[in-house]
């Protein structure tokens, strides 16, 4: 708490409920991903981690560097770019293997493939 | 313009990381453009066409309204994770959407935004029939979802790009 | 209560709260079942660690962690995004 210190009570109070309303979010979603019954329900759940919870930590950060080095710090803009645009990707992909793993497997209550002769 | 520099964008965005990640002065922003401009030049091999964006404000009024549908769907599926999914009356399924968008940046930018929204996951796109297939994750009502993603998102990205 | 105080608090909640959600997904990991499940809580646990690592930075005051947590975004996606590919053309017969 050595450069923190020199925050203007304002600032502290916004940060730390920025801090705060982050990390339960995040906490939320994992707890999702161990307490959620099926796989794509379990997919919903580290969103809340990546959209809301990143972005209220990157705020919080953005602001106290901002406010402690006394020039705009805007290195966490490129973290929140990269998660924001990794994220679904990652999301995606996974959500596709999953499908075609439970089709090959013949899992009951998958939606069928799109109907054309090969899926790729 | 277009030999030396094929994307724009992508190039004009590189520089700006670039500058943000170091200190700014001369001989960063000089690498920094190379570097960029180097960039371009490579993905123009990989994908040579460059996204083409017709109008800005659709674009805009979709990252205002992407944001506030982010903090109502992650408040909304927090809610469902500590009552325990309503009690149990919380269903999740999968919906078949038909969309109307071809172009790949849009359809792109349509999977961000899906996928940043919590309750929505996108699954499989089949560019033959052109259909989404999505899981959603607190189930109400199918045809709002359909009527949802087609007013809302599509209608602006379909706007948006040419 | 200070604001001081508060925000020393708001912190180590931080901090625990993000472990917590580590350790959470680590037992998904661990439990499973299929293969997808692990790579998901993977996923899920590369961000959690980069958070932690950004709270941590700030409370010690240096932003040396920063560079840590970009990189940990960066190899966490190229990481998922291969384990994704793999489960999709790697394993499955057809």
């Amino acid at each position: 708490m050595t450069a923190l210190a020199t925050l203007p009570p304002w600032l502290m109070l916004l940060v730390a409920a920025l801090l705060v309303l982050g990390s339960t979010l995040t906490l939320l979603g994992a707890f999702g991903l161990l307490h959620l019954k099926s796989f794509y329900d379990r997919l919903h759940a580290p969103t809340l981690g990546t959209s809301w919870g990143t972005a209220a930590i990157l705020l919080a950060s953005m602001l106290c560097w901002s406010w402690v080095q006394d020039r705009v710090f805007v290195h966490e803009l490129v973290i929140g770019l990269c998660v924001m645009v990794t994220t679904p990707v990652t999301l995606m992909l996974l959500g596709r293997a999953a499908l075609h793993r439970d089709r090959a497997e013949g899992q009951p209550d998958i939606p069928p493939a799109p109907d054309r002769g090969e899926q790729d | 313009m277009s030999r030396f520099l094929p994307h724009p964008l992508l190039s004009c965005a590189l520089t700006l990381m670039w500058l943000l990640l170091t200190r700014f002065s001369l001989g960063h922003l000089v690498l920094g453009s190379a570097i960029a401009l180097f960039a371009g030049l490579a993905f123009a091999r990989i994908e040579p066409q460059a996204p083409r964006i017709r109008a800005w404000t659709p674009l805009l009024r979709l990252v205002g309204i992407v944001s506030v549908d982010i903090v109502r769907s992650n408040w909304a599926v927090a809610r469902l994770m500590l009552t325990n999914g309503r009690h149990g009356a919380r269903k999740s399924g999968f919906v078949r959407i038909p969309l109307r968008l071809r172009d790949p940046v849009a359809l792109a930018v349509l999977a961000v935004v899906l996928t940043a929204t919590p309750g929505t996951a996108w699954l499989e796109y089949d560019p033959e029939a052109g259909t989404l297939l999505l899981h959603v994750f607190d189930m109400i009502d199918e045809a709002e979802w359909h009527a949802l993603i087609r007013d809302r998102y599509e209608a602006l990205l379909l706007e948006a790009f040419a | 209560m200070t604001p001081d105080t508060l925000l020393w608090l708001a912190l180590t909640y931080a901090q625990i709260a993000l472990a917590l959600a580590a350790c959470l997904a680590t037992l998904r990991m661990v439990r499973g079942p299929r293969a997808q499940d692990r790579v998901l809580a993977l996923d899920a646990l590369y961000i959690a660690i980069m958070l932690l690592f950004l709270v941590t930075g700030l409370r010690l005051g240096t932003p040396f962690l920063f560079e840590a947590a970009l990189v940990i975004s960066v190899g966490g996606f190229v990481a998922t995004v291969t384990l994704a590919k793999f489960l999709l053309r790697g394993e499955v017969i057809e």
